[in-house]
């Protein structure tokens, strides 16, 4: 298992009580393995223990992205959230920490 | 085909690097605009209050700096025009001063433009239906009496107006982003507001730039490896007459702009790539090419426009009670035991005084608490310090001043090893709830109106 940040970088941003996380892949074999792998219910179990709602997937092919779009993950967010972390800046860092199984072909 | 329009941005947000426009046209000097963006999303709800107190204070104050940093380039013969949507609450005040400015700078040949049209405050304060809470649904007459501002997200049709009629500084209240790029592209290639093709690419080219620095490498992964990272520059498009554009930064500026940097940018702060709702267009970026155009160039092509939806977005506020946060160090063994603790004691130390929150928040700041519960490698005892951040929320302000004065006694009363208190008493904050709605461009008249900058 390696961090999902050696394969992929990211970054995230907030809209209201929601945040954007946009994920890429360092290569294009790694962008194959998170088109294939990371799924709405993989980035929601990972968000969990922040409350997350629901999570949508959008694919960017062309960016060789991935975009989760995470609604009420920020308590409340902007002027609102008591959280240290009010606007989901750290986000895109969380999940790049996410432990993922990939495995490059020899 | 024209040659392309240079378009920098000197201002991601009100608080950024105040002397970043006087050195890109120092860095620069052909470049055809400047735009600088000061409004977040509650940023008029702080306006409202500051200006409740002082009638002069509804606009990002820091612009008119930003325009007398300038005054040396423009009498020295320098063309760069600017546009801001720096007149927050009161573009009309905003014009106003610059316009002092540039007069008493022998500057009265440069034409200020204020735009506004965006306030629908008294739109929404006397519907009696309708404005839902486009987040949740919500019923607007659960907070209409408690409504601060209320402002659509104008597009860029009055600053394409007011630059066609001659201002050299454009300032506006509250605008889509990207109208402050896509304004100057309108007026410089005579599009109509109908050409959604070039629009959608001009609308990407201001997206990527309206954060400042971080088209180039600002707020990036892999920020701790690129090149001189300790001065990254401001950023520049140049947008092409198919609204396409190369991504890059002043030459001598530190970071990078690079496929990585342009794409992690594209994707900020967005919902459905496909449909990108801004006034101007609806605009899709899974047509879009990023290809590398050279060193620190980068070249964004292939955006696809449709026309916008007949409703502008509005972005509301509304007073939502008070809130704190106090904060102290805590070092020493079991340090993050003995701040959980000492945090719970000021709580119950309150609730015995009679104060009540409606919400209130412990957390020890080293252990992962951004995202608690998330991806913390280490376990709480193996750390010897942490940062105890106390919160708390209230309908009204007593409780929450009260708290205010908790926080200090933990010096004495706390375990050995408190320290880094220096900062003083948390200071109380109102809170402002954001309600996001939506309304009908009937409703809306964006205007503008040169100042005569011949006289006071």
């Amino acid at each position: 298992m390696i961090p999902l940040r050696e394969i992929a970088f990211a970054r995230s941003g907030d809209k209201g009580s929601s945040a954007n996380v946009a994920v890429f892949g360092r290569t294009p074999e790694a962008y194959r393995w998170l088109r294939d792998h990371l799924t709405e219910g993989a980035v929601e179990a990972h968000f969990r223990p922040l409350g997350v709602g629901r999570v949508t997937r959008y694919d960017v092919p062309n960016l060789e992205a991935l975009n989760f779009v995470l609604t009420d993950v920020l308590a409340g967010g902007g002027s609102r959230s008591l959280r240290v972390d009010s606007q989901g800046k750290a986000l895109g860092m969380a999940l790049l920490e996410l432990q993922v199984d990939f495995q490059p072909k020899k | 085909m024209p040659p392309p329009l240079k378009i920098a941005n000197a201002s991601g947000f009100w608080g950024d690097q105040p002397d970043a426009a006087a050195r890109l046209v120092a860095a620069q000097p052909d470049l055809g605009f400047l735009t600088l963006d000061y409004l977040a999303e509650v940023s008029l709800s702080i306006m409202a209050i500051v200006r409740s107190k002082d009638p002069s204070a509804g606009y990002a104050r820091d612009f008119v700096d930003v325009v007398r940093s300038l005054c040396p380039f423009w009498s020295a013969g320098g063309a760069t025009r600017v546009v801001t949507n720096a007149g927050g609450l009161d573009p009309d005040a905003c014009a106003r001063e610059c316009a002092g400015v540039l007069r008493a700078a022998g500057l009265s040949r440069l034409k200020v433009a204020a735009v506004g049209g965006d306030d629908v405050l008294p739109v929404l304060g006397s519907a009696t239906g309708g404005f839902a809470n486009l987040e949740t649904g919500a019923l607007l007459s659960t907070v209409a009496p408690r409504l601060v501002t209320a402002n659509a997200y104008l597009g860029a049709g009055a600053i394409a107006d007011a630059l066609r009629a001659g201002a050299d500084v454009v300032i506006t209240g509250r605008v889509a982003d990207p109208s402050l790029t896509v304004g100057p592209c309108i007026a410089h290639f005579g599009w109509s507001p109908a050409d959604f093709g070039p629009i959608a690419g001009a609308t990407v080219a201001g997206h990527l730039i309206e954060c400042g620095t971080q088209a180039c490498g600002g707020f990036s992964t892999d920020w701790l490896d690129l090149p001189d990272n300790l001065s990254i520059g401001f950023p520049i498009v140049e947008v092409s007459a198919d609204g396409s554009c190369v991504v890059t930064k002043a030459a001598g500026t530190g970071g990078a702009v690079t496929a990585q940097t342009v794409k992690e940018q594209l994707l900020y702060e967005i919902g459905d790539p496909g449909n990108y709702l801004s006034p101007d267009a609806a605009v899709s970026f899974l047509t879009l090419r990023v290809e590398p155009a050279g060193a620190d160039r980068v070249r964004v092509s292939g955006a696809t426009g449709r026309a916008p939806t007949d409703s502008y977005k509005v972005s509301a506020t509304y007073r939502d009670g008070y809130k704190a946060h106090g904060m102290v160090t805590i070092f020493g063994h079991d340090a993050v035991k003995k701040a959980r603790r000492a945090g719970e004691g000021v709580l119950l130390r309150l609730q015995g005084a009679g104060c009540l929150y409606r919400e209130h928040l412990i957390e020890c700041l080293g252990t992962g608490a951004s995202v608690r519960g998330i991806a913390s490698r280490m376990s709480d005892t193996q750390l010897v310090e942490t940062v105890l951040r106390v919160s708390v929320a209230a309908d009204s302000r007593e409780p929450v001043e009260r708290f205010a004065k908790e926080i200090a006694p933990l010096v004495t009363c706390g375990p050995q090893g408190v320290t880094g208190y220096a900062a003083g008493r948390p200071r109380v904050l109102p809170i402002f709830g954001f309600w996001p709605t939506l309304v009908s461009r009937s409703a809306v008249s964006p205007t503008f109106r040169i100042l005569d900058g011949t006289r006071p």
